[in-house]
């Protein structure tokens, strides 16, 4: 039995082009087309699919019980009304039957026509004026987006986590992090450091010209189809670690998620700031073990995995089983 | 903080089929793609300057930019010019989708040595078409500052038209000074017309001279200071703001009308893994591994867009003496990598052997 609607799988984008998995600063062109043994994924910047309202509900009600989940320091104005206007544009490109941004009149006071046809908005607005929007812009895109967005400014050589909407954290804490350099929100990670993985990635990033747009992803496991495992929410889903250990193969297989992140990087024009999108998918590795490449693949990634990044991923007690699993359900 | 739900509307009316699409926004660029634009209008009023506007064919709206970036701009060879040049001017229009690029470029005569890019420039009329890269920025503002202070000289006040225009834009405190000649200078209507009592203008250096202590000493703190213009002006205002304490990290400037670099000594070079080459006196890294047939990607051939950047092997290497504008100096300590278009080896002190091991 499945619970994963096709497209879910179609578009799962598989996270182990190599049998084993290491860090590696492995950034890409943005948009280029992955194909897979499923379907294929990666042509759209910003992605909608079969979970878009009710993953766009959850975020809300995450932030009505959460608002640190939602941080804008004042700095950051400009890169905020900057991706409000990048994101819609990459809307209308992914689904330009759905989604439309229509320039109406351009020079210092630009203004555009929206049209958000799968949540009923049609609005027109002036571009860095608050009073012709409904809500702060940052918060309005990211009601109609699926991605979690962190906006970074760039000063004195350094990139800054000033600003963003994240309610879909795999076990870390946007509040906690909220104006810390890049250098330090990545200070917990093992390895990266002594390998150069993330001074690597922060020259690449300070780098990008207006508009390019690169991407890369990360993996982890997560137990149910739970996009928010936040830190702040660590005593709701923390004990399922231990829980998971205890159920039958059967519940194991449905209840354990290979999690993608798709993450892109995206150098705002106006501001200067990189926005950094995260979208995380969920496949149970019921249905990850229907697509046979993907099962093998997926066993020897997890069994071979370093005891140390296995720690840091928060998978190290159930991860063996997880790869046992996959090798013991081969899809017939 | 809480989204406010979009109110019901009305049924969606389709629309009518014999509705032109507008000429929209533009398409996302690939990495390194060019553009091709024509020439839509050229504005000569101002002795010695071309300002320029090029637009897309169809006149749709071009990719938007960041305050302080430049355009490179392709000028084919001919007319004494041996090779194609890639000349670099700042963008001073609209930045948000705008429909037009304008730069505004100051004629050098290739009489008296210039490599005749700005003279091709002053050749072109509209309907011409030109090629260039996507909008480049390397002098943006810096969000946080709590007041950005513009000092621009000759034809160096060109980055600082767009800084101008987005701080007003944003509502950030912003002040401009314009250094200029008998009361003409490029851009100094239009940037009256933006700033207002914001902008202060300068008749020659000794005006400058009188004006920048107190300017300087006199700034909120977390200001920042962005200043534009020939070597030796931008020499005198930085040279004044540390006199005064100003930190690095509040001074930017936009190098404009490089002066030459000196030939520099000879060396040689190994590509990993190939052969080792010689660099003469007045040859560029960049050229000689041309002349073998080496694709080293590049744009400005003058140490500034960060293009043709290659990692160096410690192997056999003796040390880079870097030339660039681009690097940093953490990358330049690193000492694994050089720009190849101006930066050379250094001699060995014991051999006196100058040599580079490199890999694109």
């Amino acid at each position: 039995m499945t619970s994963t609607a096709p497209d879910l799988v179609a578009g799962f984008p598989f996270p182990f082009p190599n049998a084993t998995y290491r860090y590696s600063t492995n950034v890409e062109p943005a948009r280029g087309v992955v194909t897979t043994p499923a379907g294929q994924w990666g042509d759209a910047v910003v992605d909608v699919d079969a979970e878009y309202h009710r993953e766009l509900d959850e975020r809300a009600a995450i932030l009505e019980q959460d608002p640190s989940r939602y941080a804008v320091l004042p700095h950051m104005d400009v890169a905020c009304w900057d991706a409000m206007l990048c994101l819609m544009r990459e809307l209308a490109l992914a689904r330009p039957g759905s989604f439309d941004l229509e320039p109406v009149a351009g020079g210092a006071r630009p203004s555009y026509r929206w049209r958000n046809r799968l949540l009923d908005i049609d609005h027109t607005f002036v571009l860095g004026d608050p009073a012709t929007l409904p809500a702060e812009p940052l918060a309005w895109i990211t009601s109609q987006v699926q991605e979690d967005v962190v906006l970074l400014d760039q000063r004195d050589g350094t990139l800054f986590g000033d600003a963003g909407v994240v309610t879909f954290a795999a076990d870390w804490s946007f509040g906690f992090d909220v104006g810390m350099s890049f250098l330090e929100i990545h200070g917990p990670v093992p390895r990266i450091h002594p390998e150069g993985v993330i001074t690597r990635a922060h020259e690449f990033l300070k780098g990008l010209q207006p508009g390019e747009t690169y991407r890369r992803t990360n993996w982890t496991l997560t137990i149910g189809r739970r996009l928010d495992v936040s830190t702040e929410r660590y005593p709701e889903w923390g004990p399922d670690r231990a829980m998971v250990r205890t159920v039958d193969d059967d519940a194991f297989g449905r209840l354990v998620h290979l999690r993608t992140e798709v993450q892109h990087l995206v150098r705002l024009p106006e501001s200067g700031a990189v926005m950094f999108l995260i979208r995380s998918y969920l496949l149970p590795l019921a249905d990850l073990a229907r697509v046979e490449p993907w099962r093998a693949r997926a066993a020897d990634v997890i069994a071979e995995l370093p005891e140390d990044m296995a720690d840091y991923k928060g998978i190290a007690t159930y991860r063996h089983r997880a790869a046992a699993w996959l090798r013991d359900h081969p899809h017939h | 903080m809480s989204t406010t739900a979009p109110a019901p509307t009305a049924p969606r009316t389709a629309t009518p089929p014999t509705a032109l699409p507008a000429p929209g926004l533009p398409a996302p660029l690939g990495a390194g793609e060019r553009l091709a634009l024509v020439v839509v209008a050229v504005d000569d009023s101002v002795p010695g300057v071309r300002s320029l506007s090029l637009a897309r064919p169809d006149g749709g709206a071009l990719p938007s930019w960041t305050p302080g970036s430049h355009l490179v701009v392709e000028v084919p060879p001919g007319a004494g010019r041996e090779r194609r040049l890639a000349n670099a001017y700042s963008l001073t229009g609209e930045t948000v989708h705008p429909s037009a690029y304008t730069v505004s470029v100051l004629r050098r005569d290739p009489q008296e040595g210039a490599a005749g890019g700005s003279a091709w420039v002053h050749g072109l009329a509209v309907g011409d078409t030109v090629t260039t890269t996507a909008p480049r920025s390397a002098f943006p503002p810096v969000q946080r500052a709590t007041r950005h202070l513009l000092v621009g000289a000759g034809i160096g006040i060109t980055p600082l038209v767009s800084h101008l225009r987005s701080a007003l834009r944003w509502g950030r405190d912003v002040q401009l000074v314009q250094v200029c000649r008998g009361g003409r200078g490029a851009h100094l209507d239009e940037v009256r017309a933006l700033g207002g009592d914001r902008v202060t203008v300068l008749d020659g250096r000794a005006a400058l001279a009188a004006h920048l202590p107190a300017l300087l000493a006199d700034q909120p703190i977390g200001t920042h200071l962005y200043t534009c213009g020939p070597a030796d002006f931008m020499d005198a205002v930085l040279a004044a703001a540390r006199a005064l304490g100003w930190p690095e990290s509040r001074l930017h400037l936009e190098h404009f009308g490089l002066a030459a670099l000196d030939p520099g000594d000879p060396f040689t070079v190994t590509v990993t893994g190939g052969p080792t080459l010689e660099v003469p006196s007045g040859t560029s890294l960049l050229e000689a591994l041309e002349q073998q047939g080496y694709d080293v990607p590049h744009l400005c051939r003058q140490g500034v867009c960060g293009e043709c950047r290659l990692r160096v092997a410690p192997a056999a290497s003796t040390g880079v003496h870097h030339r660039d504008l681009y690097l940093d100096d953490a990358a330049r300590a690193a000492g694994d990598c050089l720009m190849a278009c101006v930066s050379r080896a250094l001699p060995d002190p014991a051999t006196g052997r100058a040599h580079l091991e490199v890999s694109p």
